[in-house]
């Protein structure tokens, strides 16, 4: 018992030793993980995400005069130490969430929303909080996962020519929220179109899939889709090449869909293909002022070998767009050291066009962002992108297209309902 | 000198009897009780609550049934993370079927339906032991999270297969929920593990926890003389799987809001508390505690000192910190293989003699 009150005083001692730093700049959390089984998608995340406020303060020196700071905190993609982090960073004046993982952003949706911080849940999270009148904090702009699950089943009637009725699709998924969140759209696309849905779980971490893709071989389905992530995309990908299943009709998710997920399997990924949300590659006027003003200063996240892969690309665009809101934030308050809710203000009333994407260096690098505070999820296109193992780049094989509004959007309404009910919410009223 | 049993003339049985028989002990226990019931409160945060305290509680309360089971019966289980599953879905279901009953009387039917569960899965240990049993018991584990995802009645329908606590209150306090206070969770959960603590230790003298012992010392030697195995084996099941259940109920829907299965209580959750026993001290009540102290908040807090104090780079700090705590087991179970209880024992034993050992 005495041993018990000693660690406590001890850990009392060194909290208050570590959280006497106070600081007026703009604080960016990362809570991103570089250890574990969903390192190889974490790391080239963070390591994007850090270098574009690095860049930022560089080139800029910061976001409208204020500097920024990211604290970046360990998560290894587990949920508590997602909390732990979210309570231990909060306190320093954390402007925004961004914990790249459905389960934590599951955790945080009321505590944020209780703290008033916002939560930006990038094409992952909770859909239906697309729905900005029931979750007032929670942004998953620039589209969600029935998005993806509605574009990817148009890519196949395309591909199939108009008809897919009768045709057996199947979804490899994490058997987890994040998996077995696009189940429900699918099941209503799979009524509409006719098609025939085969639902096959992975569990975590996702290593030992050999008797899934058996039950592939047995059944052969005419499409495989995957809603995988970390060491699970690269053992799905090879399964799939070493039964030789036609790599054109296995189509990932936008979490499925980095370089680190098909260099494993070598030739054998020649022709995946996988949705997206943003471009690919380095063929950005930013990589100039990247190197400039950050690699070539030694100042880079990680090990800087991840510049121009998918995820890195993926991490810039979400400190873009969330240093392009705290400035919009800041001409909204007319402060320029913002609080959280000034941040979240900003968040709802964001606009990112063309030209302006221009003017950062990321031409054409994805669609027209708007944000209102009814919808959360902006524009919600996806584009197709296929690996090509000869050169080992990713491109677009298709234009950014929108999902099917009609389902997709009744089960947004259906959804938010259901948790506006549970958590007694009264929707706000959007003008 | 000071910790010593000479001039303290007990003149009763009860007072023979007590469960800290040194006045200098019951002073210490009462000053950690005051501190812990009356300080604590009023300087909790949130930090403090969701990332030390909470998890610390909870996983103490996990530790203690598995320390009955095993420690104390010598039933070896793989199934924690299974049980503390039952014991947050029937939680969740609890709640969300009965919305007027409370939170306190949720938890604790959690723990008696985990109960129920764990003396199912508790009938193999009537036939089979050890590692045997070890296999029995992991079939648990596998069983009950796969069936927590299949069905969906378990988690009302919702699409993803989260479930999340709605808000409870106790007293007007919502100890629920993500509007409620650190102190009132901290107090509820604190309540719940000190009064559980002292029912282990008063069960682990009674007859009951001596026939449990005696079938963990020698089994044909305990049927022999009259120890029932059926009753004492059951009975460790239901008591170990209630603790258990009580704390992932706690887990769920006080420390978390939200889980879902395959996360939250994997086959790592049963390692994780086997740690926290194994390395506390197997067979004893304090030993629970500091095990989990061990394995839950040391990596908080050299965490703390790394990132916070020193600025290293997480991902480096993550790394050192597994190594640190691998190599501390290690180094503490070559020192002492019966536990850091035994340690503790070892000092009090020391200091009674103290200053002249001899």
């Amino acid at each position: 018992m005495k041993q018990k009150k000693f660690t406590t005083l001890a850990l009392a001692a060194t909290f208050v030793l570590g959280s006497g730093i106070a600081s007026a700049d703009l604080v960016f959390p990362s809570l991103s993980y570089r250890t574990g089984p969903y390192a190889p998608n974490g790391i080239p995340f963070a390591d994007g995400y850090a270098d574009y406020f690095t860049l930022l303060n560089e080139r800029d020196g910061g976001i409208g005069g204020e500097k920024i700071k990211v604290i970046e905190c360990e998560t290894g993609y587990n949920t508590e130490k997602g909390v732990e982090c979210y309570e231990s960073t909060k306190g320093e004046g954390s402007l925004v969430y961004q914990p790249l993982s459905t389960g934590i952003t599951y955790q945080l949706i009321p505590k944020a929303t209780a703290d008033d911080i916002p939560v930006h849940s990038m094409g992952y999270g909770r859909t239906s909080a697309a729905n900005g009148k029931v979750f007032s904090h929670i942004f998953n702009y620039p589209g969600t996962y029935w998005d993806a699950a509605s574009i990817i089943v148009k890519h196949i009637i395309d591909q199939e020519g108009g008809d897919i009725k009768g045709k057996k699709i199947a979804l490899v998924y994490h058997n987890s929220a994040y998996g077995k969140e696009p189940i429900r759209t699918l099941e209503e696309l799979s009524k509409k179109h006719g098609f025939e849905l085969t639902l096959l779980a992975v569990d975590h971490p996702g290593q030992e899939q050999k008797s899934q893709w058996l039950q592939i071989r047995r059944e052969r389905p005419d499409y495989v889709m995957m809603w995988g992530w970390g060491v699970m995309n690269q053992v799905a990908i090879q399964e799939a090449a070493n039964i030789r299943f036609p790599m054109d009709h296995f189509i990932g998710v936008w979490w499925s869909a980095s370089e680190n997920d098909v260099l494993p399997a070598g030739d054998g990924a020649d022709g995946y293909k996988a949705i997206a949300f943003h471009g690919v590659g380095s063929d950005y006027p930013i990589y100039d002022d990247i190197k400039k003003y950050v690699v070539d200063t030694g100042k880079a996240a990680g090990d800087g070998s991840n510049l121009g892969t998918v995820l890195y690309n993926r991490g810039l665009y979400a400190a873009m767009l969330a240093s392009e809101a705290a400035a919009t934030a800041q001409k909204i308050s007319g402060t320029s050291s913002i609080t959280p809710g000034q941040m979240r203000d900003g968040m709802e009333a964001l606009e990112v066009t063309n030209a302006r994407m221009a003017e950062l260096g990321l031409d054409n690098f994805g669609p027209e962002v708007k944000v209102t505070c009814a919808n959360h999820e902006g524009p919600g296109l996806g584009a197709i992108q296929q690996w090509n193992a000869k050169t080992k780049s990713w491109s677009l094989i298709t234009d950014f297209v929108g999902a099917d509004r009609e389902v997709v959007d009744a089960l947004i309404a259906e959804d938010s309902a259901a948790y506006a009910k549970e958590n007694n919410i009264t929707p706000r009223d959007c003008k | 000198m000071f910790y010593r049993e000479a001039g303290e003339f007990k003149t009763s049985y009860p007072a023979d009897q007590q469960i800290f028989p040194i006045a200098l002990d019951r002073l210490g226990v009462k000053i950690v009780l005051v501190f812990a019931f009356l300080v604590v409160p009023f300087i909790i945060d949130d930090y403090w609550e969701k990332s030390v305290l909470m998890p610390f509680l909870v996983w103490s309360m996990a530790a203690l049934g598995l320390n009955i089971l095993i420690g104390y019966c010598g039933q070896l289980s793989l199934g924690t993370g299974g049980f503390m599953a039952v014991g947050a879905y029937a939680a969740y279901k609890l709640m969300t079927a009965f919305p007027d009953l409370n939170i306190f009387f949720v938890i604790i039917l959690a723990g008696g339906v985990t109960a129920l569960v764990g003396i199912l899965f508790g009938l193999p240990s009537l036939r089979i032991k050890g590692f045997y049993l070890a296999v029995a018991t992991l079939a648990a584990q596998f069983f009950l999270v796969w069936m927590f995802n299949k069905f969906p009645w378990f988690y009302n329908h919702s699409a993803s297969g989260q479930i999340t606590a709605p808000e409870r209150f106790i007293f007007g306090v919502a100890i629920t929920g993500p509007e409620a206070p650190p102190w009132a969770t901290y107090l509820f959960c604190l309540t719940i593990v000190v009064l559980f603590a002292f029912v282990a230790k008063n069960l682990t003298r009674s007859v009951i926890g001596r026939s449990w012992m005696a079938i963990r010392d020698m089994d044909i030697a305990a049927e022999i003389i009259g120890v029932p195995p059926l009753k004492a084996k059951l009975t460790a099941f239901a008591v170990s799987s209630f603790y258990i259940g009580v704390a992932g109920a706690m887990f769920f829907a006080v420390y978390l809001g939200a889980a879902e299965p395959t996360e939250a209580f994997g086959i790592e959750k049963s390692f994780l508390v086997l740690f926290m026993i194994i390395i506390g001290g197997l067979g004893s009540i304090v030993g629970s505690f500091i095990g989990a102290a061990f394995i839950i908040s040391l990596p908080v807090l050299l965490k703390n000192i790394m990132v916070g104090g020193l600025g290293w780079p997480t991902d480096i700090v993550q790394h050192l910190i597994f190594m640190l705590i691998g190599g501390l087991i290690v180094f503490f179970l070559i020192v002492e293989p019966h536990g850091l209880a035994q340690l503790w024992r070892i000092t009090k034993e020391k200091l009674r003699l103290w200053p002249f050992p001899h």
